[in-house]
């Protein structure tokens, strides 16, 4: 069962730290706050989590946030790229804690229909038939920097912010699943039936295709995706968020001094989330 | 020139009246398909978010195909200057536009929201070969339209050969696009290939004949105008050689295909191990569309022309519908390969051949975007002078001059 009331969002705390950039203090003190950053400026914010909550977490727990939340009216800025770093080795088969918090998030209700149920996050269990080794990932929307959705979407429905986010824009969706025929990562739904319970901040509409949007909404408003959070908050703290333009995000220094890579890299599309140990 | 007398055929006869509403009821039982599909949402459908496109697709664009394929005979007839086949230019341009017609109803009808088709038609995304197929399709009408007029209309006959030859290339580019909607998918294995364009183009000569000859033949019988034997010989030749393209073309896309070692899978599953695409694709494809109507045009079979030019003409359409089915449907059943070489599961279907089976209403959509290409032709000839009056003796006339 999914509700969003077992993911309470992360408690906020604190007003401007002043300037310091990304930094993470998590210790298991219980006064432990884990701080999100870059902090800069007068509305940075902090992040407090519980005792429990970084136990749960269980390590590193490496959390980038948005730098700022968005103000109203201002558009999306290529300054920012936003991304994703997994690292599957802390994935484990069988955890679906960043599935089900983005149902809850979304409001994705199911019909007990799979093959016509919408998923924005799915996890893969992937095996080597050569060796045996197996692992397990969660896939989604890999915002490509050359996404294949947008160039064949006829009427532009489908759309990459300037920030790197592919969303869909469902006023202009038509529905001809066209998206869904070249994107590579499988990471679009079409919404088959008529949709209840919907949330303000994803509008959803029968007969149009829809996938994750990196939860955009909570970017735009300061805060990390909700399968990041749930994962650091209620599993291992697989999953790494920020700015791949910012070269002091933890994210960005990761990917340039660890070894990561992109799922069908080949393909060339450029995706904006990263793997690691896969 | 010889002259050739068209006249309209005659309106509210019991044959017509029984055509009229035979169309009629299966166009309003597609409308109640649709209210049904739209109503409830696709999930009543076969398609799902792993086939996505489904006999919808195929109808429209077996139909979108043959459209610019019956266009050809008119461009016989006039860019390449064949007498006998000029008198038959008016009746190929006819077919063509309802053809194109029937399929685009089809497939704005199984949009999700085609409610939004005026979006459509005012948003476009130029790098998308989909919206640049909308603009061709729209195009097509537009081109087939003043095709038609100069052929109809005496004052215009100097602007004929030019609107002859542009009607031929917009036909050429038209397919070209319809094709390259495939063509252009880098990550689906079973498509992804330059050679989609001229496959798709071989692809409406020999299906777009196939339906014009049916329509030829159906309107001849019906009407009781005469129907030469040597046009007809000459009809069906021609179909053989057009089903011989098209099997180059098959052959050279799945020799390719075996070629690269990361596309062994889908095509094992295609040729070998797909179940009712393996077997659409060898029985009906390959087997009644391709080899049976070769062996009916160049091996003779002993029957008369018209007997020949029927069967054959109705086999290259139930191999042209499979080879579309195949192709669509059959390319996205083999499952989109995020991890090669390995081994994968999810809750999303990934790593399975993912399954098909297209709805009653799905089929009687599909179906009712025959029955409007049909309806059109019929309403065509009926109001204007689209068919030739007497074909056998305008044409055997033409074949002596010849």
């Amino acid at each position: 069962m999914t509700d969003a009331s077992l993911y309470p969002p992360l408690p906020l705390a604190g007003e401007g730290r002043g300037e310091g950039g990304s930094h993470v203090s998590a210790g298991l003190a219980p006064s432990a706050s884990l701080t999100l950053g870059p902090l800069s400026r007068k509305r940075a914010r902090e992040t407090k989590l519980s005792r429990r909550h970084l136990l749960l977490a269980s390590g590193a727990v490496l959390i980038a946030a948005p730098a700022l939340a968005r103000d109203k009216g201002q558009p999306a800025s290529s300054a920012q790229h936003w991304g994703l770093l997994i690292d599957t080795g802390k994935c484990s088969e069988g955890c679906t804690t960043c599935v089900e918090a983005c149902k809850a998030e979304m409001g994705l209700k199911g019909h007990d229909r799979p093959l016509t149920d919408a998923q924005y996050v799915r996890k893969i269990d992937v095996k080597d038939p050569a060796t045996g080794n197996t692992h397990s990932l969660p896939v989604m929307c890999q915002h490509c920097d050359k996404p294949a959705c947008v160039d064949v979407c006829p009427t532009g429905a489908s759309m990459k912010r300037a920030d790197g986010i592919v969303l869909v824009d469902r006023h202009i969706c038509i529905g001809c699943r066209y998206c869904m025929m070249a994107c590579p990562y499988k990471a679009r739904s079409f919404a088959h039936e008529e949709q209840t319970g919907q949330q303000p901040y994803l509008p959803r509409g029968k007969g149009t295709v829809e996938g994750c949007t990196l939860c955009v909404h909570r970017i735009d408003a300061g805060q990390v995706p909700v399968c990041v959070e749930a994962c650091a908050t209620r599993a291992k703290g697989a999953m790494l968020f920020g700015d791949l333009n910012d070269p002091n995000s933890e994210i960005a220094r990761r990917v340039a001094t660890e070894a990561t890579t992109r799922i069908r890299a080949d393909l060339g599309l450029l995706p904006s989330v990263r793997y690691q140990r896969i | 020139m010889v002259k050739t007398t068209y006249s309209e055929i005659r309106a509210y006869t019991p044959g017509w009246l029984a055509l009229a509403g035979g169309l009629g009821v299966v166009i309003v039982a597609a409308l109640a398909a649709v209210w049904h599909m739209e109503h409830e949402g696709h999930w009543v459908t076969g398609m799902t978010n792993q086939v996505v496109w489904g006999l919808p697709h195929v109808f429209a664009v077996f139909l979108i195909v043959a459209a610019s394929g019956a266009l050809n005979i008119a461009s016989i007839g006039s860019v390449f200057g064949r007498e006998p086949y000029r008198p038959l230019g008016r009746l190929s341009g006819l077919v063509a536009m309802a053809l194109l017609a029937g399929g685009l109803a089809v497939l704005v009808l199984d949009l999700g929201r085609p409610d939004r088709l005026a979006v459509a038609m005012t948003h476009f995304n130029f790098k998308s070969i989909f919206a640049w197929n909308v603009i061709l399709y729209s195009g097509f009408f537009a081109v087939v339209a003043v095709y038609l007029w100069t052929m109809m209309d005496w004052r215009l006959k100097r602007f004929y050969r030019p609107a002859a030859l542009g009607a031929f290339l917009w036909r050429l580019v038209l397919t070209t696009g319809t094709g390259s909607i495939f063509g252009f998918l880098v990550a689906r294995e079973a498509y992804g290939a330059a050679v989609m364009a001229p496959l798709f183009i071989a692809m409406s000569f020999a299906d777009g004949l196939a339906v014009f000859i049916l329509v030829l033949l159906f309107a001849a019988k019906s009407t009781g105008r005469p129907l030469g034997e040597q046009m007809l010989t000459r009809l069906v030749r021609l179909l053989g050689l057009f089903v011989a393209a098209n099997l180059y073309f098959v052959a050279l896309h799945h020799v390719t295909q075996l070629y690269f070692a990361g596309r062994g899978g889908v095509e094992s599953f295609v040729l070998a191990q797909g179940g009712v695409y393996t077997t659409l694709f060898w029985v009906a494809q390959i087997g009644l569309g391709g080899i049976l109507p070769l062996v009916i045009a160049f091996a003779g079979c002993g029957h008369a022309a018209r007997r020949r030019a029927t069967m054959a003409s109705a086999l290259v359409v139930v191999g042209g519908l499979a080879q579309v089915y195949v192709l669509i449907v059959g390319g996205q059943a083999w499952p989109l390969d995020l991890f090669p070489g390995m081994e994968v599961a999810s809750s999303f279907a990934d790593g399975r051949v993912h399954t098909y089976v297209p709805t009653l209403a799905e089929t009687v959509l599909g179906l009712g975007g025959v029955a409007i290409a049909g309806f059109i032709v019929l309403l065509g000839v009926t109001a204007l002078r689209f068919l030739p009056a007497g074909l056998a003796d305008t044409v055997e006339a033409a074949e002596d001059r010849h």
